[in-house]
């Protein structure tokens, strides 16, 4: 239990914020990105920009998969289940993401068939206990969960299921990393991995970042100890005038990721040319295609869908803040025209979403210190 | 949405292959360990799932930290939810 209480011991958190100030030149300003949504939840969750000195600013990435799905998938996905006969099952993170006419809930509100699923071998066996329906299985996610459809798929073919498809958004990492660097308006100096689909990739893919673009990136764990040492080791890789791959969470990630998972992957999907990520534009060889060897079960072949591009609200700037342009507070519709109840651009639909996780955490904290006439 | 949760395995199957009886926050669920093909997972092992797959075996000391992790992020609720809505059990 030592390991557990370790980190629970608020001194191990002084001493890695002592430590993180003490590496840090006060004659540099650094912008670390952490790539993946859970690591964005974690720092408002747990308030680590506090414990952050000033010159150290975290810039929220991409990695919530259901914040970079562009509207006009949604109406893609939702226009297959118009037709009654068909059963359209998502992951809850879904349910409340607006499409043009709704999100799948308002459109379960006025009678289409939604169901959520909390794994995709439940949407399988909704097919098998339904063989008058069609169930369609809406798939979203990163490498961490498409191998779980890709397994699916694979089984729905060896059962030859008859009435059951994936309409696939899975999008993969790397290429949003690439886009990020390519972005001219982007200045990031280090990268905080991501920690789960690491568990999938491993890190060998991420040896780019070093290699070519002379950026330090650290796989990290969730804790908040995670995170803090996470930004010591990017620090002193930076004071030390290197760029490496490193590995803060080798209690979960090996190094070469799962075989199996990639396997199933590698039989099952193939890149697209492109796809389009909301708020950051079509982005190539950025999302996984279901392989004609499985075309029976890829909605996108066997439905008609209306494949029509949809932009988003022109007064969101989703795209600002999910390139770390602009913070979240600082969009024109935030907290105002745009919240968690009632959101208008992604970010502030999953709690993963920097938009929502600083409304929760940062605006909450806010107002409580305002109540209390602390200063802000 | 990548967070993951961690789960005991307290009953195998050996006419499926692919399916454990797991203990997770409390209660207990069946999971799918295909992606652990490679190295299946043995009575009492901790697993880590994500919607309903085991991803990798963790230790037990890995385990108990991952609990604290989502108990810290205030996820072990979502994670419970997450848990009972798999219907792998039904059948």
């Amino acid at each position: 239990m030592k390991f557990v209480d370790e980190f629970r011991e608020p001194g191990v958190i002084g001493k890695a914020s002592a430590e993180i100030r003490r590496l840090a030149d006060p004659a540099r300003h650094y912008r670390f990105m952490e790539v993946c949504g859970g690591h964005t939840h974690a720092i408002y969750r747990f308030g680590l920009k506090d414990l952050l000195p000033s010159n150290i600013e975290l810039v929220h990435g991409p990695g919530c998969p259901v914040c970079v799905l562009p509207m006009g998938r949604i109406d893609d996905g939702l226009s297959i289940a118009q037709d009654p006969n068909v059963i359209f099952t998502a992951f809850g993170d879904m349910m409340r993401v607006p499409g043009t006419h709704g999100s799948p809930l308002e459109h379960k509100a006025r009678g289409m068939d939604v169901r959520i699923i909390y794994s995709p071998t439940d949407a399988l066996k909704l097919a098998q206990k339904n063989p008058g329906r069609h169930v369609m299985f809406f798939a979203i996610g990163f490498e961490t969960t498409a191998p779980s459809t890709a397994l699916i798929l694979m089984r729905a073919k060896e059962l030859g299921l008859p009435n059951f498809s994936v309409f696939s958004n899975h999008v993969t990492i790397i290429p949003a990393i690439r886009a990020i660097l390519d972005s001219p308006d982007m200045r990031i100096d280090a990268f905080i991995g991501p920690g789960h689909v690491s568990t999938v990739i491993g890190c060998r893919p991420y040896e780019w970042i070093a290699k070519n673009e002379g950026k330090p990136i650290v796989v990290s764990g969730f804790e908040p100890v995670d995170v803090l040492q996470s930004i010591v080791m990017l620090l002193q890789q930076l004071n030390a005038g290197e760029a490496k791959v490193e590995n803060q969470y080798k209690r979960v990630v090996p190094w070469e990721g799962s075989r199996p998972a990639l396997r199933a992957m590698a039989d099952v999907f193939e890149l697209r040319p492109y796809f389009e990520w909301r708020g950051m534009g079509f982005i190539s060889q950025s999302a996984l295609k279901i392989r004609d060897t499985y075309a029976q079960w890829d909605a996108e072949q066997r439905f008609q869908v209306p494949g029509v591009r949809v932009t988003d609200p022109k007064a969101a700037q989703c795209g600002e803040v999910l390139k770390g342009v602009l913070k979240p507070a600082q969009c024109k519709l935030f907290g105002t025209e745009c919240t968690p109840e009632r959101p208008v651009g992604a970010l502030m639909v999953s709690s993963e979403g920097s938009c929502a996780a600083y409304f929760s955490y940062e605006h909450r904290k806010a107002a409580v210190l305002t109540s209390i006439g602390a200063p802000v | 949405m990548c967070l993951a949760i961690p789960a005991k395995v307290v009953e195998l199957f050996p006419e499926e292959q692919n399916r454990a009886l797991v203990e997770v926050v409390g209660v207990r669920r069946h999971i799918d360990t295909g992606l652990l093909a490679d190295d299946p997972p043995n009575m009492g092992d901790w697993v880590l799932i994500h919607v309903g797959f085991a991803m990798s075996k963790i230790s037990e000391e890995q385990a108990l930290d991952q609990i604290q992790t989502l108990t810290m992020l205030g996820e072990q609720e979502a994670a419970l939810e997450e848990v009972e809505g798999y219907g792998l059990g039904e059948t």
